[in-house]
């Protein structure tokens, strides 16, 4: 029963979508603006049925209900409840559902808390929500069906991937999708104002916030599913350009582009066109990912079930909704009037900088994604992996990290550039002294690149407090506080990135226990390895005694296998300090009763993640901050009348 | 008992022994005393893409594969191969999609070309943005 009222509610949520669609189009263009009344309570409606679908696949999941097909290949009764639990989005249908439902919610508070758009606008952007959603209510319902039932029912399941079995499913995925599948949101306004024609500084003010909150999420989302690839795949990288990371991070280009020149548009009424332009590629980037992902055209560690016939339908409606929106653009844009030209020393210009870059660096890691594909259409298989990548987005983004110190520096409208200059003094300084310090002692030891990255991210670093100087600091508003957060964050995270591959320390050893082992200051004394059984694996577990010159700490690096289905995963073993992160890996057995270690001293490499988490929590304060003063003028003006009255 | 639950522990975990079957190539996991020798074979590993694995590294791998390959660079490596002509030894038994560097074959120049185009394109646009007046 439970699983026909989840397929009964997505079948009744699409109805709904396709009704909302006919009612603000019926009533913007046919003359009938009484339908317009019935759009807000459909979005609602939709975005309730959406939930309560999910909330009975979880029900399902966690029942372990084995008449259900996607319980049957995607879980066992034996698994820890949280893993029943998050494993309802670890495969291709339940993630697909997870998609929709964000989809839908995200339609239903569009409709629920947007005030400031114009009422025409706001039902033109609630129906190009609605628009986009069919499709993937199709989608879903016809090829992805995440309720199908199987019968005879299994005695139990085939289990979910050891390699998901990770606390870290519980939470990446979910808030990777609210920004990723809530930038549908920025897609659906600019239809919604390209349809009206209201493209203007009052629209962007009205946008901006749903940018900043799905650009918030997906910021937490990378970087909760960076650290857990750190930790989980064992090899202690961060980053490894594989496609589907590049399909998460080309959106997060592009919206934080789009946060940037949605400001230009809000604050200067300039930068019309390219907006809404960035607007439709922010999610079509969306898109374009789920599509290189699901498709199985690409290989990917993250792609499931692969099935050409969704392939297909995803890039039939890639090219509906992408094709779409940019003929709309074409056709409506050159009604927009362009806004003003900038003087070429202010605000403006530097926030068009940052555009150029990230647009430059978003195109470059599509190009490089799909590369490979294309040569394999002329027959010549390539790779193209971080050796390019990091050696041409790298200077791009360190230019851009430039840009990002000197832009909050200067003035909007006009400027002069030795002004400027005079306020990157201290900051140029820094970074004369980090250079020269860096090349007396460790010349020759670090790459151009980490060494170009700890001089940038130092002074940059202190740049992005310069805003915050000489300021009255309980009169600053949140959001100055949020953009120098956030600013503050990136060069964080560089910092990390910078000392991680400039100073990580690697030692790979055969030991039996009782050996001891030296690497970077640290002593290991490997003490003995036994058996353990947690509730769905069993595993060998090294007990090791780490300790740098004081106490000594107990770590345990553990082999697991699980049994279904079977697999062999390294739990390394991770001790956080101050300054860096001791990882630990046990290998396998090799002759002579010894064992595989592989130990890593990483100095300052936590630094990466806290950086994004600066940077979310920035962009959250900046969202507040915002929200808020709008709140409190609008208290202060219902007030005023009162008292007027 | 203990010794019941050690051997079912063993059972359960025959996978592991299975793939340990055949000896690990000597400098699958072994460093190079020397470390300069060994930065020398890392930084290549980095960039030579594991065959059996999807989108790793072999730096990065677990398959038995990666780590014959590791071995095969880091003696070739201390008999005094420079990486290039180890990249060159394994593209040719391999093909061109063994290593993640691009290479500088024709088919790949579009793909070097594609940050001066795109940044040329974008200054070009950005261009048209500046009042006249402030630029000359």
């Amino acid at each position: 029963m439970i699983a026909e009222t989840g397929l009964a509610a997505l079948w009744l949520a699409a109805a709904l979508a396709l009704l909302q669609l006919i009612l603000a189009f019926a009533g913007l263009k046919g003359g009938k603006p009484e339908l317009l009344a019935a759009v807000r309570p459909a979005a609602v409606a939709q975005g309730v049925l959406t939930a309560i679908a999910f909330a009975l696949l979880v029900t399902l999941f966690l029942r372990s209900d084995m008449s259900v097909l996607l319980v049957v290949t995607n879980s066992h009764s034996m698994k820890p409840w949280l893993y029943k639990f998050a494993g309802a989005w670890g495969n291709h249908e339940g993630s697909m559902l997870l998609w929709v439902t964000v989809m839908g919610m995200a339609g239903a508070a569009v409709a629920l808390f947007e005030r400031a758009l114009r009422r025409d606008t706001h039902m033109a952007t609630l129906g190009g929500q609605a628009a986009i959603s069919l499709g993937f209510y199709a989608f879903l319902l016809f090829s992805s069906n995440p309720f199908a039932r199987i019968d005879p029912a299994p005695a139990d399941g085939q289990g979910l991937n050891p390699l998901l079995q990770d606390p870290g499913l519980a939470f990446h995925p979910p808030t990777l999708y609210l920004g990723y599948v809530g930038l549908s949101v920025a897609f659906s306004f600019a239809i919604g104002a390209l349809l009206t024609r209201q493209v203007d500084a009052a629209f962007a003010r009205a946008m901006r916030p749903w940018v900043l909150a799905a650009w918030v999420l997906l910021t937490l989302g990378i970087t909760a599913g960076s650290y857990w690839a750190y930790y989980e795949l064992g090899w202690g990288g961060w980053w490894f350009w594989d496609p589907v990371e590049n399909a998460s991070l080309m959106p997060w280009l592009a919206a934080t582009a789009l946060l940037h020149s949605v400001t230009v548009l809000a604050t200067r009424d300039a930068l019309r066109a390219w907006t809404i332009m960035l607007a439709v590629v922010a999610f079509s980037m969306s898109m374009v990912g789920t599509f290189l992902v699901r498709s199985g055209i690409l290989t990917s560690v993250h792609a499931f079930a692969v099935d050409p016939t969704r392939g297909s339908f995803i890039l039939a409606l890639l090219a509906l909704y992408i094709g779409g929106a940019l003929a709309l653009f074409g056709w409506r844009i050159g009604s927009v009037r362009e806004g003003a030209p900038f003087e070429l020393v202010s605000r403006e210009t530097m926030l068009v900088v940052n555009n150029l870059l990230l647009t430059v660096i978003l195109g470059l890691v599509l190009i490089g994604t799909l590369y490979p594909l294309m040569t394999e259409a002329f027959g010549h298989k390539v790779s193209v992996g971080a050796p390019y990548f990091d050696r041409i987005a790298g200077p791009i983004a360190l230019a851009l990290m430039v840009a990002m110190a000197a832009g909050p520096l200067t003035r909007w409208r006009k400027d002069r550039a030795r002004l400027v200059g005079k306020r990157l003094l201290i900051p140029a300084a820094i970074a004369l002294i980090v250079a020269i310090s860096l090349s007396v002692f460790a010349l020759g030891r670090i790459g151009i690149l980490p060494f170009l990255g700890l001089v940038i991210a130092l002074s940059v670093g202190v740049a992005s407090l310069a805003p915050l100087w000489k300021r009255n600091l309980r009169r600053t508003p949140l959001f100055t506080y949020g953009m120098v957060i956030a600013h503050l964050g990136c060069a964080v995270s560089l910092a990390g990135m910078a000392c991680d591959s400039a100073f990580t320390v690697e030692k790979l050893v055969a030991a039996r226990p009782g050996d001891t082992i030296q690497t970077a200051g640290w002593t290991l004394h490997f003490r003995k390895i036994a058996p353990l059984a947690g509730d769905n694996w069993t595993a060998l577990q090294a007990d090791i005694d780490v300790s740098r010159g004081g106490g000594s700490v107990l770590i345990h690096p553990q082999s697991r296998f699980f049994a279904s289905p079977p697999t062999t995963t390294s739990e390394a073993a991770l001790l956080t300090r101050w300054n860096g992160q001791l990882y630990v890996v046990l290998g396998e057995e090799v002759e002579g009763g010894r064992w595989q270690l592989r130990v890593w001293w990483k100095p300052f490499v936590t630094l990466i993640w806290l950086g994004g988490v600066m940077i979310a929590l920035g962009g959250a304060m900046a969202l507040v901050g915002r929200e808020r003063r709008g709140w409190l003028m609008k208290w202060r003006a219902r007030k005023a009348t009162e008292v007027a009255a | 008992m203990k010794a019941l639950i050690a051997l079912l522990l063993m059972l359960a975990s025959a996978p592991v022994f299975a793939q340990s079957a055949l000896p690990p190539a000597p400098y699958a996991n072994r460093q190079i005393a020397d470390p300069a020798l060994e930065r020398k074979a890392k930084a290549l590993m980095e960039t030579i893409r594991c065959l059996t694995c999807q989108s790793q590294s072999i730096a990065d791998s677990n398959a038995s594969m990666a780590g014959d390959m590791r071995s095969e660079i880091r003696e070739r490596i201390m008999h005094g191969e420079q990486p290039e002509a180890i990249r060159t030894w394994l593209i040719s038994r391999y093909g061109d999609w063994v290593s993640y560097e691009p290479t500088a074959a024709p088919i790949l120049w579009p793909l070097w070309a594609a940050p001066l185009v795109l940044l040329g394109l974008g200054l070009l646009l950005l261009r048209g943005r500046i009042k006249k007046k402030a630029r000359s």
